[in-house]
């Protein structure tokens, strides 16, 4: 009996055409927000004020600007690039260090699989206070506390990481396998024990590659720094464009670019000898 | 040694995975549980080292309740429990010898361990160890090198040289091709003989269960269905724990073709 209905069903479908099912199943709804999608991006694309005459104008100084990558300037203001850099890197690096340490416990804190509720929720929190307040924001404000100065640099870039770092750990001790750390569980493994043998060799590829974008991250947020006072090679960047010198200011951005495709090929290296 | 009084575990879902399950083992004895997927095998050997948290009941493993135990005391039990995965569950990244020593985390301190420098006893155990199962040559390979075989031979190592009264394994086959699973079956119950260990081995295949094991205990929904010495399988007993099939074949034939296809566990054909 069933076997017959199951034939008929069969027979049916035979010599019919097979499409994938749709994502979204109500063809008026499907339909519905593909327009409305193309009706505002028509709508906010038009929406976006243009003044030609303007940007007329900019182009000659646009043309400024680029011509000045041809002829880039490191000579006449060496002795501040030279500065600038140095203090970059040191901010860099120094709190690239500095967050990454203080990033580890609050990541295995902010790890629902091994922390407890109340640790959790505390890790939790202070990871989205650091991600929540962006760099700009806090470094205005040690601005304020600190003083002009890669010491303010230093404690934004710093509280920043461990926003980062933090956030992006815990979530990968999330999705480790459960098994290999409870296998080292049973064998009467202290805690820091189980953290060490059981979750950090898991987890140790992802540290390393994260570490390593971090403080490429940093690198690129330090130039950025520097416009609000936070010394670093941004300031010096700074000066350069206050002064109308796009030679010297193409100089600097040559040496970030550089600075931050010399870091990229490191990490790529690191990260394969890691894996 | 092993006693269980009345072992229930209820999951937060309401699955009662074990319902008051007595169960005792003398020292030296091999034990083999079997049952259908979901019956509770792995929930029964997790409550007896308390990976998972009984909900109520008792386990004595000799004189000592396991069940009421502090953290710190419950960590020094469990040093006496070696236990053994089915898909090996060795730190991937770590190399055989420090996977083999990181049994004895539980007897060496945090230092120690934290810096690899363990006893000269230990490691020398660790290298008797991997030369007994034929793997000296591995020791500083990493773990995720060796084939399926060889890994559940570590875990092994892994197991023993916490210096155990009880084995716990867990389908230690259910990921090996058949050969392999008999030489693994064999090589734990020797083991255990050697030692005079004794073991409560959680199988699929009833029938390489039947060649190696003294005593079988059936499981079904949480509860024990048979317990009894494997001549004792009847089809009529297979029927009660597993469900209508046929299992003249499965009682009679050797185990060559017995990888059972209903394993518990789906990631099982996924390696």
């Amino acid at each position: 009996m069933s076997t017959t209905t199951a034939a008929g069903d069969l027979d049916l479908l035979l010599g019919r055409k097979w499409k994938k099912p749709p994502f979204i199943k109500r063809p008026w709804l499907r339909w519905g927000l593909i327009i409305g999608a193309g009706i505002y991006l028509a709508l906010a694309i038009a929406s976006v004020p243009v003044n030609w005459a303007r940007v007329y104008e900019g182009l000659d100084r646009g043309a400024a600007f680029i011509a000045a990558f041809t002829s880039p300037d490191f000579a006449s203001r060496w002795g501040d690039i030279r500065h600038g850099m140095m203090e970059s890197l040191i901010m860099t690096v120094a709190a690239s260090v500095v967050g990454i340490l203080i990033s580890i416990p609050i990541g295995l804190g902010a790890a629902r699989n091994i922390a407890p509720l109340p640790v959790y929720m505390l890790c939790r929190g202070i990871v989205a206070m650091s991600r929540a307040l962006q760099e700009i924001i806090v470094a205005i404000l040690l601005v304020a506390i600190f003083g002009f100065g890669p010491l303010a640099g230093f404690l934004t870039l710093s509280f920043a990481s461990i926003g980062f770092m933090s956030k992006l750990l815990a979530e990968d001790i999330e999705s480790m396998d459960k098994v290999q750390a409870e296998a080292i569980k049973a064998t009467g493994a202290s805690w820091l024990q189980w953290i060490n043998y059981g979750v950090q060799p898991q987890v140790m590829p992802r540290l390393v590659g994260l570490s390593m974008y971090r403080l490429d991250i940093n690198f690129r947020e330090s130039a950025i720094l520097g416009l609000v006072g936070a010394g670093g090679i941004g300031a010096t960047l700074n000066t350069a464009f206050d002064r109308y010198e796009f030679d010297t200011a193409a100089a600097i951005l040559i040496l970030i670019i550089g600075t931050v495709m010399a870091l990229e090929y490191l990490s790529g290296i690191i990260r394969a000898k890691v894996q | 040694m092993l006693r269980l009084e009345k072992l229930t575990k209820t999951y937060p879902t309401g699955d009662q995975a074990l319902k008051a399950v007595d169960l005792e083992v003398p020292a030296g004895q091999v034990v083999a549980l079997i049952g259908p997927s979901g019956a509770g095998k792995s929930t029964l050997i997790r409550c007896i080292n308390r990976l998972v948290e009984p909900t109520s009941g008792k386990t004595w493993l000799d004189d000592q309740e396991i069940t009421g135990l502090g953290s710190r005391a419950l960590r020094r039990a469990r040093r006496r429990m070696g236990m053994i995965f089915q898909e090996y569950a060795l730190v991937e990244r770590l190399t055989v010898m420090e996977n083999v020593l990181s049994g004895r985390l539980g007897y060496v301190g945090f230092w120690r361990s934290f810096l690899r420098r363990f006893p000269q006893s230990d490691i020398d155990e660790a290298f008797r160890l991997l030369d007994r199962v034929g793997l000296l040559a591995m020791a500083d390979k990493r773990a995720d090198e060796l084939s399926g075989g060889q890994r559940q031979r570590v875990g092994i190592c892994r197991a023993l040289i916490q210096d155990p009264a009880l084995l716990l394994v867990d389908e230690p086959t259910a990921s090996l091709d058949p050969k392999t699973a008999r030489q693994i079956m064999r090589l734990i119950c020797e083991l255990c003989a050697e030692r005079g260990l004794a073991a409560i081995i959680n199988i699929h295949d009833v029938a390489l269960a039947k060649l190696f094991v003294q005593r079988v205990v059936g499981l079904r929904f949480g509860a024990i269905e048979f317990d009894g010495p494997p001549e004792a399988l009847t089809p009529e007993v297979l029927t009660r724990i597993y469900g209508e099939e046929d299992w003249e074949q499965t009682i009679e034939d050797a185990p060559d073709e017995g990888e059972e296809e209903d394993a518990e566990e789906p990631r099982e054909a996924a390696r």
